[in-house]
């Protein structure tokens, strides 16, 4: 996944970037670049602005992909799109990621019912032996509460049947072994020069001495199980379903 | 101790739990901060011994949080079991080791420009319960994070920012619930006291710090006065176990200057409320300046005692107001026992035999100016008190030698904006540094001790500059405090002699807490944008 394999994503049209090849790297990159800049108004599949679907090539304004740069990069004055500091090449892998997403398709999550998926979540699934929603469940897991905010439903899928495939770098487990020999498991918060900072097993946020310890290692697995077999394809469907309704602690 | 949070932690089946029992005896466990004022008591005193008058000149600077703001810097830590919970300004919550300082997580909120506070995006902390954070923040919202990752569980809207409400002060814990009170007092809100479920959030009863029509109350508002009376709330109330009572002050009424708009006594404004821990109904109230026109906000803490008075045991409040005096009120019934100057005080020269102030004829803002004393930001203000059973002796960060000529001018209600009707104008000048611009009779700060059975002063730790910093008094008959010169102070606490001071670069506008870990007593205090903490040199 974090190879330079070419892809043969090309952007459709404009004369600058016709010719220009991504790697999967570029596209990563963009992805990045996206869900920390325009993720937040136009949702994790492109289409939350209402009469645009990035990923499909629905435009307000733009009709090629150099407009559409331009547009990343200057902002519509007068509306809520705002002009940003990225570069012509970065708003371009930005567009080549929204390319790639729009290649996947929306995945089972159309066909599954959110509220099957919630019974599924907190009954047969066991997800919440691991996981946490609005402060319900375990804190051994990611919190989900606004896993649907920036996870499309491909991604939620891949997760649940391969869970290893990606383990986001603030979700890492490790594990540390002191030099008295007690052990320690659990979620890393925060790490410096002398101290690492952890979420342990028991839910005791710690700071342990690194002068003191003996082992520190990543736990590179996921702990979780893939559902693949476990679940059947009607329930991963409502399950990603119910995932891409948690958007976040609404104010109420 | 020890056998009760184990027991609770398999109850719980997790660690650093606080329930509700732990917050009712916070003094059995010293070595954490467990609500604003250290105990519900909210006498900011310590049992902890550790550091003495004796090696008190040993502290030693162990870590420093840099907020990553430059806004004033007024929140009390929480501290649980060797995690350290403090809010960077507006309301950033950080969760920190407490005996390193390094950081485990920031849960960022960014408040709706909207928001409007009078004073500075300010807040002055958290409540803990269960293993939930509680956050008021400067928009009127109440937010509950989880105190372990700092991720939201629920985000309450507790009134409209854009008509000037605010949440500025830590929220108290009463049993399931949280309580919190509205600040905007200068925009003519109508402030109230409101306590959430703390599981979901939801409302479950409110107090009208200004009541309607058909409210006991009422009739001391003429004309629409009572609908933009202001009465706010920016300091955490306490709460009496033993009768389910908790108590709160109330802020000045709107407008703030000109009380034309509003005769009357303007209830519940300058009074203390004791309300009913379960339903928020009204127990008894006593008003400290009926009809305010001075901005004498009664926005302190209310301080629980058990004492003698005169010969017989009391439980007491003591308080000490901005109108420049110090009460003494039975806390059961809210009867006056006592009211005596702890500055100077020249608009009111005594009590009636029901404990209501009698004015000074002419003492009141006027076209042309009225000198009156103490000054607009009062004999004191929010910054915490201190109760020391030991010496006896109630303690007061205090500004002394401090008056404000007031004039006032028509003003009209206009939603979200200032609704003050007159100017003060003071001998101290809030934005002085350096000091030479002083003259003659200018204001300062002061740490005064104060026998409240007597109302004498038993001793005065005088500063050139004024004060917004907080006391901590401690078993060892140590007493923490600052100023807005940036030191940091440890005086003896039975006669007010200096010990040991650190110079920290900015202005001290907290009250400083003591807390343990591993059997190791820190200190801990903000100044300028930094929390700094300190332990005896090892």
């Amino acid at each position: 996944m974090h190879g330079n394999k070419l892809l043969l994503i090309c952007l459709a049209a404009g004369a600058a970037f016709a010719q220009h090849t991504f790697t999967s790297g570029d596209i990563e990159d963009g992805a990045v670049l996206y869900r920390g800049t325009c993720l937040g108004c136009h949702g994790p599949d492109g289409n939350l602005v209402p009469g645009i679907d990035l990923a499909h090539g629905k435009f307000k304004r733009a009709t090629n992909d150099d407009q559409v740069i331009a547009i990343i990069r200057n902002g519509v004055p007068g509306t809520a799109m705002p002009p940003s500091n990225v570069t012509e090449f970065q708003a371009s892998t930005i567009l080549a990621y929204l390319h790639s997403i729009g290649n996947t398709g929306a995945g089972p999550a159309g066909a599954g019912d959110p509220a099957r998926g919630k019974a599924i979540f907190e009954g047969k699934g066991g997800c919440m032996s691991c996981h946490r929603v609005r402060g319900q469940g375990s804190r051994s897991g990611p919190d989900l509460s606004d896993i649907g905010a920036f996870r499309r439903a491909p991604e939620l899928e891949k997760s649940i049947v391969d869970p290893d495939a990606e383990i986001l770098p603030q979700n890492r487990s490790v594990r540390v072994v002191m030099k008295d020999g007690a052990a320690y498991s659990g979620r890393l918060m925060n790490e410096d020069t002398f101290n690492v900072m952890i979420l342990d097993s028991k839910d005791q946020l710690r700071a342990l001495p690194r002068s003191e310890m003996k082992e520190f290692t990543f736990i590179d697995k996921s702990p979780m199980p893939s559902y693949q077999g476990r679940l059947t394809a009607q329930e991963i469907a409502d399950l990603v379903s119910y995932l891409g309704t948690l958007k976040g602690v609404a104010v109420n | 101790m020890k056998k009760s949070i184990l027991l609770l932690g398999i109850a719980a089946c997790a660690w650093g739990q606080v329930s509700f029992d732990r917050i009712l005896n916070a003094a059995r466990e010293p070595q954490n901060w467990l609500t604003y004022s250290g105990a519900f008591a909210s006498q900011r005193h310590s049992s902890l011994s550790q550091i003495t008058s004796a090696n008190v000149r040993n502290l030693e600077q162990q870590w420093v949080f840099q907020a990553r703001s430059l806004e004033k810097f007024e929140a009390t830590p929480l501290v649980v079991d060797g995690i350290l919970y403090t809010v960077q300004p507006p309301n950033d919550i950080v969760a920190l080791d407490a005996a390193t300082g390094r950081i485990f997580w920031i849960y960022n909120y960014s408040p709706s420009t909207e928001a409007r506070p009078c004073c500075g995006r300010v807040n002055r902390g958290l409540a803990i319960l269960g293993d939930t954070l509680f956050m008021g923040t400067i928009d009127a919202h109440l937010i509950a994070v989880d105190a372990k990752t700092g991720r939201p569980i629920w985000n309450r809207e507790v009134a409209k920012a854009a008509s000037g409400y605010a949440l500025t002060h830590a929220p108290l814990i009463v049993k399931d619930k949280v309580i919190v009170g509205t600040a905007g007092g200068e925009f003519g809100i109508r402030g109230f006291i409101a306590a959430f479920d703390t599981k979901t959030g939801k409302e479950v009863w409110r107090f009208h710090n200004i009541p309607e029509p058909g409210e006991p109350g009422h009739e001391t508002w003429k004309n629409d006065g009572w609908m933009h009376g202001g009465g706010s709330v920016w300091v955490t109330g306490s709460y009496d176990p033993d009768t389910n009572l908790t108590f709160w002050g109330i802020g000045n009424p709107g407008p703030d200057w000109n009380g034309d708009p509003r005769p009357g006594d303007n209830l519940y404004t300058d009074s203390v409320v004791a309300l009913d821990g379960d339903t928020g109904k009204l127990k008894w109230y006593y008003q400290f300046s009926p009809h305010d026109e001075f901005d004498y906000d009664s926005v302190q803490i209310p301080v629980l005692a058990d004492m003698p008075w005169k010969g017989r045991p009391r439980k007491v409040m003591l308080w000490a107001n901005r109108n420049g005096l110090m009460y003494v009120l039975d806390r059961t019934s809210g009867e006056f026992l006592q009211g005596k100057p702890f500055v100077e005080v020249n608009w009111m020269n005594g009590f009636d035999e029901k404990g209501r102030p009698m004015r000074v004829a002419g003492k009141v803002p006027s076209r042309e100016g009225t000198l009156i004393s103490p000054g607009n930001q009062g004999g004191t203000n929010w910054y915490s008190p201190s109760y020391s059973a030991r010496t006896g002796l109630f303690y007061i960060p205090t500004w002394g030698d401090y008056q404000s000529i007031y004039t006032k001018n028509d003003v009209e209600y206009e939603e979200g904006r200032n609704y003050g009707g007159g100017r003060p104008r003071s001998n101290v000048n809030l934005a002085r540094a350096p000091l030479n611009l002083r003259k003659d009779g200018e204001g300062f700060g002061a740490i005064r001790a104060m026998d409240p059975v007597t109302g004498e002063r038993k001793w005065e730790f005088r500063m050139a500059d004024v004060t917004d910093a907080g006391i901590l008094t401690t078993d060892s008959d140590l007493l923490f405090s600052g100023g807005r010169e940036g030191f940091f102070y440890a005086l003896d606490a039975r006669d007010g002699n200096l010990l040991w001071k650190a110079a920290l670069g900015g202005p001290i506008q907290s009250g400083p807490i003591t807390y343990a870990v591993n059997g190791r007593q820190y200190v801990a205090v903000n100044a300028g944008s930094a929390l700094f903490v300190y332990a005896l040199r090892q």
